[in-house]
């Protein structure tokens, strides 16, 4: 009966420890392989380190929940890291005045292209209602996804899962492009990246200059802001136009 | 390091209770970096050891995301099911909205440096 007891004791106590320090051991090889690739985009750290864990969680039949018990240390961090977006934005805030109109103009086209050509292309393709109403919130950054998600009738953990494709989709292909269409402003380049791409196509424009992860940085907080109040909106359009 | 981790989650704090009390449907760390930012302009400078912090947090900001993706084990069914939809969804609307916010950022600047130019 002891060491039952103290079997399961160990277990308990083992398993945070045991999967955060294989997230961030299993992000640090993703790093090294990006590094060692000279920095070819895709060997995106994000999505090798998700296609790690994710084949080693189902070879080993670990459930998701105990390994969020550990990992859930390192998700945490993405709250005061999105408050912390507000130090490249106080430190460009010259520049940031100067395109104020620019700025809101073009996250105004950015957001709702973002909404309605997710939604628009699912729907086409026989996706199902709830998984439509996921993708509704799939450009803005997780936390706030997930909000939007429960909101309006999606289902938050799904949308946790495209939010995170589609910033790793943004990390890689956005820079060629941005290139391919003659956009060579960073401010612009970061700006586009972050309403598309949020988060983890910052850490992207991050890589282009401060310049561009201070757009980007901006361009997460104003996209979770008018997609939280857009969200119940164009949902309610939808439902009235197609009966979703 | 520590103190200026207690200033960013403090502020994420206050984000949260005012989100929560004003019924807003505002994300709580956003109103943080917003409060954050009006602090910093306020005061007119940036503590080092704020900014130290706040670089090393985002400068793995990608790593932050890892949890959540990796959630993509509790989807398998849907996923088989949908996975075209959700891959078009993703792949093609990502690069149209990079596109569209672009292009009509730079095209405002241009409107902007003409009537500038002119007037």
């Amino acid at each position: 009966m002891d060491k039952m007891l103290d079997d399961i004791w160990v277990y308990l106590a083992a398993s945070p420890l045991l999967w955060l320090t294989v997230t961030l051991m299993v992000y640090l090889a993703g790093q090294w392989l990006f590094e060692r690739s000279g920095g070819q985009a895709w060997f995106n750290p994000v999505a090798l380190s998700i296609i790690l864990l994710a084949s080693l969680l189902l070879l080993t039949g670990v459930p998701y929940a105990t390994y969020f018990k550990g990992a859930q240390f390192i998700h945490f961090l993405l709250g005061p890291a999105t408050v912390a977006l507000a130090i490249p934005l106080y430190l460009h805030w010259n520049r940031v005045r100067q395109l104020f109109l620019p700025v809101i103009v073009g996250l105004l086209a950015g957001s709702i292209t973002a909404i309605l050509s997710a939604v628009g292309l699912a729907g086409l393709l026989g996706g199902s209602p709830r998984t439509l109403l996921s993708l509704v919130p799939k450009s803005v950054t997780t936390p706030v996804a997930m909000g939007v998600a429960e909101k309006i009738g999606g289902i938050p953990s799904l949308t946790a899962v495209i939010v995170i494709l589609t910033g790793v989709v943004g990390a890689v292909a956005a820079p060629t492009l941005l290139n391919m269409l003659r956009i060579r402003d960073e401010a612009v380049q970061g700006f586009a990246i972050g309403v598309a791409a949020h988060g983890i196509g910052t850490a992207r424009a991050l890589q282009i200059s401060s310049m561009a992860g201070a757009f980007a940085g901006l361009a997460i907080g104003l996209n979770a802001l008018l997609t939280s109040l857009l969200a119940p909106v164009i949902v309610r359009l939808l439902h009235v136009s197609f009966n979703l | 390091m520590i103190g200026a981790l207690a200033i960013l989650l403090g502020l994420q704090l206050i984000g949260e209770v005012a989100v929560q009390i004003s019924g807003v449907p505002i994300p709580g760390p956003v109103v943080g970096m917003l409060l954050l930012f009006s602090v910093l302009r306020w005061r007119k400078s940036l503590p080092y050891k704020l900014r130290k912090t706040a670089e090393t947090l985002l400068s793995h900001l990608s790593l932050l995301f890892i949890p959540a993706g990796v959630g993509i084990i509790q989807h398998g069914a849907r996923l088989a099911d949908e996975w075209l939809a959700l891959l078009a969804a993703m792949v093609l609307s990502t690069l149209i909205t990079v596109a569209i916010t672009a292009l009509v950022m730079q095209w405002i600047i241009r409107i902007q440096r003409r009537t500038r130019r002119d007037g």
